[in-house]
């Protein structure tokens, strides 16, 4: 049988503000899906819901039939870099190896273990050189992918990442892109936010399409089309036309 | 030296407020070091100034002030919490307007209540009036605040570095956010015996901010703070009892001149060895 990821009548709001209305989807394990829409749509606010990390107002979420609750250990969430204080004195290593906290629980200790396996995932993502260094030494590319490996420490089923390719060098974003890809091949699951709307072909399977409602989810193919764009991004859309992102 | 360090040997006052203050000075620079990595300085402050009508309210009914204390001080920080969370008004504000608020009831309540209560000892410390009770309960203090952060530094860690993370794995921030306000308010508490209400804030801000100068690792960060925390106390007390000054300020100025140090040495951050740096550096691109 076919596990899916459903989202049903999602809605959540701001200070009385409605952000997200009624929000339905549903997707099939083992994908790696874009969530695109324009600034204010309510991407980010549609993962951190879907997670828990604020309020909603309605509407529920499961992950392969499962409650939140139950697959909680089993979610990597890779929060915005704005987020982030860089100047907190801790070192890259440091870092990847919190990612081995959810399955510790309370009063555990990470072990050499843990250790050795927080290095592995520096490793994957070409870090590994700078596994001594305080995390804010880093380029932006380079604090992702060490977000990234956090991630894969956690050894999850479903991964949520926050805008991870804002302002990063090509080589990062490659890196990335290719483990996500990866991922979804060994059949994780993949939420990501993403604003740039040249490469959503190359890079995912299926998109979420946004602007506080949903205007469309499914393959790329059939959510990338001018009309929905249209109603979606509104006024910039005679912009996207003439990037060529239809063609 | 040697005369203080006889005194030391005879007179049993100076061995209790010798301890007491080391004791109170590890624990300013431990909890001080998450107070200052969250953000929450201010909150620090207002804590401390908040805990007066505490202390005043214990003296009238006639129980340890440690109780009192503790209650306002917990109230404190709902009370902002409530204001921050159901009003716009920003969460600074909403500090300003209820510590104020907090310390200007603890004025009225000492000046109107009980006239055996000195004021300027609550809000000054005065180290060398230290009685047993009292260092009993700032040890009592110490070793909740140390067990508590040796036992969940993982948890402590994780959620003052990124709590959105804490938060999607099932960490319960807010709860962790209360368990360190209740920290902070019983380290006040023992504070108010040697710097007194005023100075609180410098002991739990300044070693921590020296430390977050020196390294790059919370748990060393954490122990510099402490070491830092009971040298200004054992120095200031010197001085203090040596030239018969106050106290608290000499504690507070000792570990300001430590601050000044590490900002103007400190091998990574210090402000001499980065214009040496520039320097260096504007030579070798002239070459």
């Amino acid at each position: 049988m076919k596990q899916t990821i459903e989202v049903k009548n999602l809605s959540t709001s701001y200070y009385g503000k409605e952000a997200l209305h009624q929000i339905s989807f549903s997707f099939d394990t083992g994908k790696l899906i874009g969530i695109i829409g324009p600034n204010g749509a309510g991407k980010s606010t549609l993962i951190k819901s879907m997670l828990g990390l604020i309020k909603k107002d309605a509407g529920e979420a499961s992950f392969a039939g499962m409650s939140l609750k139950k697959v909680r250990k089993q979610i990597a969430y890779v929060p915005q870099r704005a987020a982030i204080d860089w100047d907190f004195p801790i070192l890259v290593l440091d870092a990847v190896l919190l990612g081995t906290y959810p399955k510790l629980g309370i009063f555990r200790r990470p072990s050499k273990a843990d250790r050795e396996w927080a290095y592995e995932c520096l490793e994957k993502v070409g870090m590994e050189a700078h596994s001594k260094k305080q995390i804010g030494e880093l380029s932006g590319g380079q604090q992702q992918r060490v977000f990234l490996a956090r991630a894969l420490a956690q050894k999850a089923d479903f991964f949520f990442l926050d805008e991870p390719l804002v302002g990063i060098d090509v080589t990062s974003e490659e890196v990335i892109m290719n483990i996500l890809k990866d991922l979804r091949d060994e059949g994780k699951s993949i939420f990501v936010v993403h604003h740039d709307l040249t490469k959503v072909g190359e890079y995912f399977d299926d998109l979420i399409l946004l602007n506080k409602k949903l205007i469309k989810s499914g393959p790329v193919k059939s959510v990338l089309q001018p009309e929905l764009m249209r109603e979606a991004y509104e006024a910039q859309f005679s912009l996207l036309d003439t990037m060529g992102v239809f063609s | 030296m040697i005369a203080f360090y006889q005194d030391l040997l005879h007179y049993e006052f100076l061995q209790k407020a010798l301890f007491t203050s080391i004791m109170v000075g590890i624990i300013c620079g431990v909890i001080g070091s998450f107070i200052i990595l969250r953000g929450m300085a201010l909150i620090g402050d207002a804590i401390s100034h908040a805990v007066l009508p505490g202390v005043a309210i214990s003296y009238m009914i006639g129980i340890n002030f440690f109780y009192g204390a503790v209650i306002t001080g917990i109230l404190t920080a709902l009370g902002i919490g409530y204001i921050n969370q159901n009003s716009r008004i920003k969460n600074d504000s909403a500090i300003g307007i209820v510590f104020s608020a907090a310390f200007a009831i603890g004025v009225i309540l000492i000046a109107k209540a009980n006239s055996s209560i000195n004021l300027d000892r609550i809000l000054f410390g005065n180290v060398l009036s230290v009685r047993s009770s009292d260092m009993w309960m700032t040890l009592i203090i110490g070793a909740i605040v140390l067990l508590t952060v040796i036992f969940f530094y993982k948890e402590l860690l994780v959620s003052t570095f990124d709590p959105t993370f804490a938060a999607a794995y099932g960490l319960p921030n807010k709860l962790i956010h209360y368990v360190i306000m209740i920290l902070l308010t019983m380290v006040t508490v023992a504070s108010l015996q040697t710097v007194g209400v005023i100075l609180v804030v410098a002991m739990l801000i300044t070693p921590a901010a020296t430390a977050y100068l020196l390294t790059n690792r919370l748990w060393f960060m954490i122990v510099l703070a402490a070491l830092f925390g009971a040298i200004s106390s054992i120095i200031g007390l010197y001085y203090s009892f040596v030239y018969n000054l106050p106290s608290g300020a000499v504690i507070v100025l000792v570990a300001t001149a430590l601050f000044l140090l590490a900002f103007f040495f400190s091998p990574k951050q210090g402000l001499l060895w980065r214009s040496v740096r520039t320097k260096k550096k504007t030579v070798t691109i002239q070459k």
